[in-house]
C-alpha cells in the first residue's frame, strides 16, 4: 500500500475552487502525478485547468481539498513557497516586466549582488548559461516588450529553469511556439524527465500530448472525466474525452471561388530600430473568396506584416493597396470601416482589454457607429443585444456579458476576439495565430467559421505557427524565412508538412519565378 | 450569480460605512487626548455642521466648487492621464473670471456666462498643456502639471495684484466684480448660490458623457489599454489631448463660479486646494461622476465640522486632515473586508452547489 503512494510525487486531492465572483471553476477534483512522468492535464477552454494549476501553484487558494506533495501534506500560500519546494509554473498569459531587459526579467526576485549593488554582467551571464543549456537561444540584452510571443514565452520557461524546480507545470507552453520550436522543447523535456524532473503539460495539440505524455486527466466544467494512461488512447479518443462529442481533426472545404483582388502588397520593406530588415521586399496579392497562409518559424516578420497592413505600425517603403487604393496612410477607424479584420497575436496587448468586461471588448470596433447610438449616448440595449447575441453564437463562456475579461479563460479571451473581427463584415481578415489557446472543439468552429467567410467573399490573410492549420485552412500558402518570402504554393492540397517544414528553415528556396505567382492585378 | 451581485453591493456600503466609523473612532480617540472635553468636541465635530441652516448652508457653499474639479479629474484619469493641473486650471479660470467680471460691462443675463467660458477656456489651456506635452514629448503629465500649477499662480498673482487690483480694498485683491456678473444666491439665509446648480448638472452631464457616450467609452478603454484602444481604431492621442481640454475646461468654470458666487472680488493669495481635493473626491468616487456629489458632500460636511470645533472647543481644524486620510485610505483600498466578502460569496455558492447535485441525485 505505501509503494502506491509513494510512487505518487504529487497528489491533489477533492480540490475545488470558487472564484470571488461565485463561480465554482474545480469541483473536487484529485490530481495524481508520479515521479519523472509527464503529466498531460487537458480540457476544453475554461474547463479549470490554469486554475488547477494556480492552486498548485500558489497562486489560488482552495476552498478545500489538500495538496500532498513528496508524502507531506503541504500548505501552498504563495508561489514563492511553491517555488521553495520546487514547484515551478510557467503562466498560459506572460507575467514578465516588458520593459526590463530579458536578463533582468530572468533574475526577477533572484537577482545576482556584487557589493550589494545588482550586477547585470552576472544576470547576462546566467541567463546565457541555462539559455545554452537547454538550447533556447535568446538574447540576454534584448528588451522583453521588443520580443515577439515565442521569445517571451521562451524567456518564461528559462526562468522556471533557472530557478532549479523538481515539478515543472507548463500551462500551454506550446500554443506560442513554432513546431520546430516545439520540437526542440520536447526534447529538451523528455531529457528533464530522464534527468527525473517532473512535468505537468497543459496543451490543447492532440498529437503533442499523444507524443510526449504518459498520463492524462481530463477535466470538465470543473470536474475530472477521465484518468489514463496516454498509449492506450487515440487522438480521437482523447478528442472525445474532452468535448464529450466526436472533433473532425480534417476539415472539409470546397475549391476556392476568388474574385476581385483585394489586397495588394507590393516591395514591402520594414526596418527596426537597429536598421535590421524584418521583412524584406515582401510582395503578394489576396482575391475575394480566397484564403492565403503564412507559414514561417515565428519571429520572421509575420507580426510585422500584419501590423503594418492593419495600420498598427507605420510603413517605411513599400506600397498596400487595398481595391486598388493605397492605404498605408490611412488611420486604423478608416481601415476597419473599410472592412479589414485583425485578429491580433497577442490578445492580451492589443485584443482585449482585461480589466474591461467582455461587452466593452465586443463593441470596440463600432461603439461610435450610428446604429449603437441614440440621442448623443450609446444605444444600451442595441450593444447588450449585440454582445448577447455574439456570446451565444461563438460559444463564449463567461457569466454574462458584463463579466470581466480577465475572468474568462485564455480560449474564451480568443473567442470574444474572433467574434468581434469575424462580425464586421469583413473584406480583408488578418488572423494571426487565431485558435492559439484554443480547444480543439473551438478551433474547428473558428477554422469553419474562417472558411464560411472565405466562401462569403472574404479575402483572409491566415498566419499561423500550426503548420497542420496552416496547410489545411490555406487555398494557397507562402513561406516566409527571415522577413523574405522564400516560397509560393498556388495549391495546399498535395503538401506535406516536411516540403513547408524544408523552406520555413530556409533550407530550400524558390526562385524569383515561382514566388512571384502570387502576385496578381 | 444574481446572489453574487447582491453581495458585493452590500458589501460595498459596508466598507464605507464601516471605514467611516472606523475614522471617526481614530478622531475620537486624537480629540480624547488633546480636548478637555472631548464629547462636547466630537459632538460639534459630528452633529454641529447640522445645527444651523447657515452651517449647513456652509457645507453646500464648501462642496460647490469641488463637484467641478473632481468631475474633471474623474473625466482625465479615467484615461489613465494623472494631471494635477485642475488646482492651476481652477485658480487661473478665476483669475480670467474675475477679469472680465470687474473690466466688462455686459448685459446681466449675459455677463457671467461671458465670465464663466472664459474661466473654463484658461482652464482647458492649463491642463492641456501637459497633455500635449506628454503626446510630443512623452514628458509625464504628474510632473509638468504640478510645475505648471506655479506658473498659474503667479501668472494670476501678477494680474490680480499688477493689472487689476484694487488699491482702496485695503488688502491685494482685484476691484471690485460689476454686479452685472455675480451669480445671484438660492436661499435667502445662506451663501449657496448658483453654482450649485451649475455643479450638479455638470456632474449629471459628465456622468453620461464618461460612462454612458461614446466618448467616455473611448477615454476608458484608453485608460485601460491603450494598445486595445489603438488597435480598435480610436484616435488614441486625440482623445488624450481632448479629455484633458475637458477636465481643464470643468475646473476652470469651477474657478469661474466660484469667485462669482461666493466672492465680490478676487483675493486668494494661493492655490484653493479645490483642484488636489477634486483627485481624492474623485478617487472616492472611483472616477465615476455619479458619486461625486456624496464623495464632495461627505468631504465638505467633515471641513465644517472641522471649523465649528476649532471655533467652539480647544482642537484645532488641522484635526480633519488625519480623519480625512483615514477614511481615504480605508475607502481606497480595495482588499479591506475582501476576506470576508469572499468567504460570504463561496458559502453561497456552495449551497447554491448542493442543492444542484441533490437536484441532479434526485433526478437520476
Ligand atoms: N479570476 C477569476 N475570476 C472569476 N472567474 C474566473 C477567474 N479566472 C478564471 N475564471 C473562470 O474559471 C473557469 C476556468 O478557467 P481556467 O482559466 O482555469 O480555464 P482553462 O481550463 O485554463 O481554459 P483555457 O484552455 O481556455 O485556458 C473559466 O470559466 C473562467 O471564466
Ligand atoms: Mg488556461
Amino acid at each position: 500500500m505505501n509503494n502506491v503512494k509513494d510512487e505518487y510525487i504529487l497528489s491533489m486531492e477533492n480540490i475545488t475552487k470558487i472564484y470571488g465572483n461565485g463561480f465554482m471553476a474545480n469541483k473536487n477534483v484529485n490530481l495524481r502525478v508520479k515521479k519523472g512522468e509527464i503529466h498531460a492535464l487537458i480540457g476544453e477552454n475554461g474547463a479549470g485547468k490554469s486554475t488547477l494549476m494556480k492552486v498548485l501553484f500558489g497562486q489560488e487558494q482552495p476552498e478545500e481539498g489538500k495538496i500532498i506533495y513528496k508524502g507531506k501534506e503541504v500548505k501552498i500560500t504563495n508561489p514563492l513557497v511553491a517555488l521553495d519546494h520546487g514547484i515551478g509554473m510557467v503562466h498560459q498569459h506572460f507575467m514578465l516586466a516588458p520593459s526590463l531587459t530579458v536578463a533582468e526579467n530572468m533574475v526577477l526576485g533572484i537577482e545576482p549582488k556584487n557589493k550589494g549593488f545588482f550586477d547585470y554582467a552576472e544576470a547576462v551571464r546566467l541567463t546565457s548559461e541555462v539559455s545554452k543549456k537547454y538550447n533556447l537561444p535568446i538574447d540576454p540584452n534584448a528588451k522583453v516588450k521588443d520580443l515577439p510571443v515565442g521569445y517571451k514565452q521562451r524567456v518564461e520557461i528559462l526562468k522556471i529553469l533557472l530557478r532549479g524546480v523538481d515539478v515543472l507545470i507548463l500551462d500551454e507552453p506550446t500554443a506560442v511556439l513554432t513546431p520546430q520550436e516545439t520540437d526542440e522543447l520536447f526534447v529538451q523535456l523528455r531529457e528533464l524527465r530522464k534527468q527525473g524532473y517532473t512535468i505537468i503539460f497543459i496543451s490543447h495539440k492532440l498529437k503533442e500530448v499523444k507524443s510526449l505524455c504518459d498520463n492524462l486527466t481530463v477535466l470538465r466544467n470543473g470536474r475530472v472525466t477521465g484518468i489514463a494512461s496516454v498509449a492506450d488512447l487515440s487522438e480521437q479518443d482523447i478528442s472525445r474525452l474532452m468535448v464529450g462529442r466526436d472533433v473532425s481533426l480534417t476539415i472539409e472545404k470546397d475549391s476556392p471561388k476568388t474574385k476581385k483582388t483585394v489586397l495588394k502588397v507590393r516591395n514591402l520593406t520594414y526596418k527596426n530600430s537597429d536598421n535590421k530588415a524584418l521583412v524584406s521586399n515582401v510582395s503578394f496579392s489576396i482575391r475575394e473568396g480566397e484564403i492565403l497562409g503564412i507559414a514561417g518559424v515565428e519571429g520572421n516578420g509575420q507580426r510585422e506584416i500584419s501590423a503594418l497592413i492593419t495600420g498598427l505600425e507605420e510603413k517605411q517603403s513599400g506600397d498596400i493597396y487595398l481595391f486598388d487604393e493605397e492605404i498605408s496612410s490611412q488611420s486604423i477607424r478608416k481601415l476597419r470601416e473599410k472592412g479589414v479584420s485583425h485578429i491580433s497575436e497577442d490578445r492580451m496587448t492589443f485584443g482585449t482589454v482585461a480589466d474591461a468586461s467582455v461587452e466593452e471588448n465586443l463593441i470596440s470596433d463600432r461603439f461610435y457607429k450610428k446604429e449603437f447610438n441614440k440621442n448623443g449616448l450609446l444605444d444600451a440595449k442595441k450593444i447588450a443585444d449585440l454582445s448577447n447575441k455574439l456570446i451565444k453564437e461563438y460559444l463564449v463562456k463567461c457569466d454574462s456579458k458584463n463579466a470581466e475579461i480577465k475572468t474568462l479563460s485564455g480560449g474564451n479571451i480568443q473567442k470574444v476576439v474572433a467574434a468581434r473581427e469575424f462580425s464586421a463584415n469583413p473584406k480583408l481578415i488578418i488572423a494571426n495565430q487565431p485558435t492559439r489557446g484554443i480547444d480543439v472543439g473551438a478551433s474547428e468552429f473558428i477554422r469553419k467559421k474562417l472558411i464560411s467567410l472565405r466562401d462569403k467573399g472574404s479575402a483572409v490573410l491566415l498566419i499561423s505557427a500550426d503548420l497542420t492549420e496552416v496547410i489545411t485552412v490555406s487555398d494557397s500558402l507562402l513561406v516566409m524565412n527571415e522577413g523574405k518570402i522564400v516560397a509560393y504554393f498556388d495549391d495546399t492540397n498535395d503538401l506535406t508538412e516536411e516540403t513547408v517544414g524544408e523552406y520555413m528553415l530556409g533550407i530550400k528556396h524558390q526562385t524569383a519565378e515561382e514566388i512571384g505567382g502570387c502576385c496578381y492585378e | 450569480m444574481n446572489k453574487v451581485i447582491k453581495i458585493e453591493n452590500q458589501f460595498r456600503v459596508i466598507r464605507v460605512a464601516l471605514s467611516i466609523a472606523i475614522a471617526l473612532a481614530i478622531a475620537f480617540l486624537i480629540i480624547s487626548f488633546v480636548s478637555n472635553d472631548p464629547l462636547f468636541t466630537m459632538y460639534n465635530f459630528i452633529i454641529g455642521p447640522f445645527t444651523s441652516i447657515n452651517r449647513i448652508g456652509n457645507i453646500i457653499e464648501v462642496m460647490t466648487p469641488l463637484l467641478f474639479t473632481a468631475v474633471g479629474v474623474c473625466i482625465m484619469y479615467s484615461a489613465n492621464q494623472i494631471n494635477m493641473a485642475s488646482e492651476g486650471a481652477f485658480f487661473l479660470g478665476g483669475v480670467a473670471t474675475a477679469y472680465i467680471a470687474v473690466t466688462y460691462s455686459i448685459p446681466a443675463g449675459l455677463h457671467p456666462v461671458v465670465a464663466i467660458l472664459a474661466g473654463g477656456i484658461v482652464g482647458a489651456f492649463i491642463c492641456g498643456i501637459p497633455a500635449l506635452m506628454y503626446v510630443k514629448f512623452k514628458a509625464l503629465p504628474v510632473v509638468s502639471s504640478l510645475m505648471i500649477n506655479y506658473v498659474c499662480l503667479y501668472l494670476g498673482l501678477f494680474i490680480i495684484n499688477y493689472i487689476i487690483r484694487d488699491p482702496e480694498a485695503g488688502y491685494m485683491a482685484s476691484y471690485k466684480f460689476i454686479k452685472t456678473a455675480v451669480l445671484p444666491d438660492l436661499f435667502s439665509r445662506t451663501n449657496v448660490h448658483f453654482g450649485l446648480i451649475i455643479g450638479l448638472a455638470i456632474v449629471f452631464i459628465g456622468y453620461l458623457y464618461l460612462m454612458k457616450s461614446k466618448w467616455g467609452y473611448s477615454i476608458r478603454m484608453i485608460g485601460k489599454n491603450p494598445n486595445f484602444a489603438k488597435y480598435s481604431g480610436i484616435n488614441v492621442p486625440a482623445v488624450i489631448i481632448g479629455c484633458q481640454l475637458l477636465g481643464g475646461f470643468i475646473a476652470g468654470i469651477g474657478g469661474a463660479v466660484e469667485q462669482l458666487g461666493m466672492y465680490t472680488r478676487f483675493q486668494y493669495q494661493k492655490l484653493p486646494g479645490h483642484g488636489f481635493d477634486g483627485v481624492m473626491i474623485a478617487i472616492l468616487a472611483r472616477y465615476n461622476p455619479k458619486y461625486v456629489p456624496l464623495a464632495a458632500f461627505f468631504l465638505a460636511y467633515i471641513r465644517v465640522g472641522a471649523d465649528v470645533m476649532a471655533r467652539t472647543s480647544d482642537v484645532p481644524v488641522e484635526i480633519v486632515s488625519i480623519i480625512q486620510a483615514v477614511i481615504i485610505i480605508f475607502v481606497a483600498s480595495e482588499r479591506f473586508l475582501e476576506g470576508w466578502k469572499l468567504k460570504k460569496i463561496v458559502k453561497s455558492t456552495k449551497e447554491a452547489f448542493v442543492e444542484e447535485e441533490d437536484n441532479a441525485v434526485k433526478e437520476a
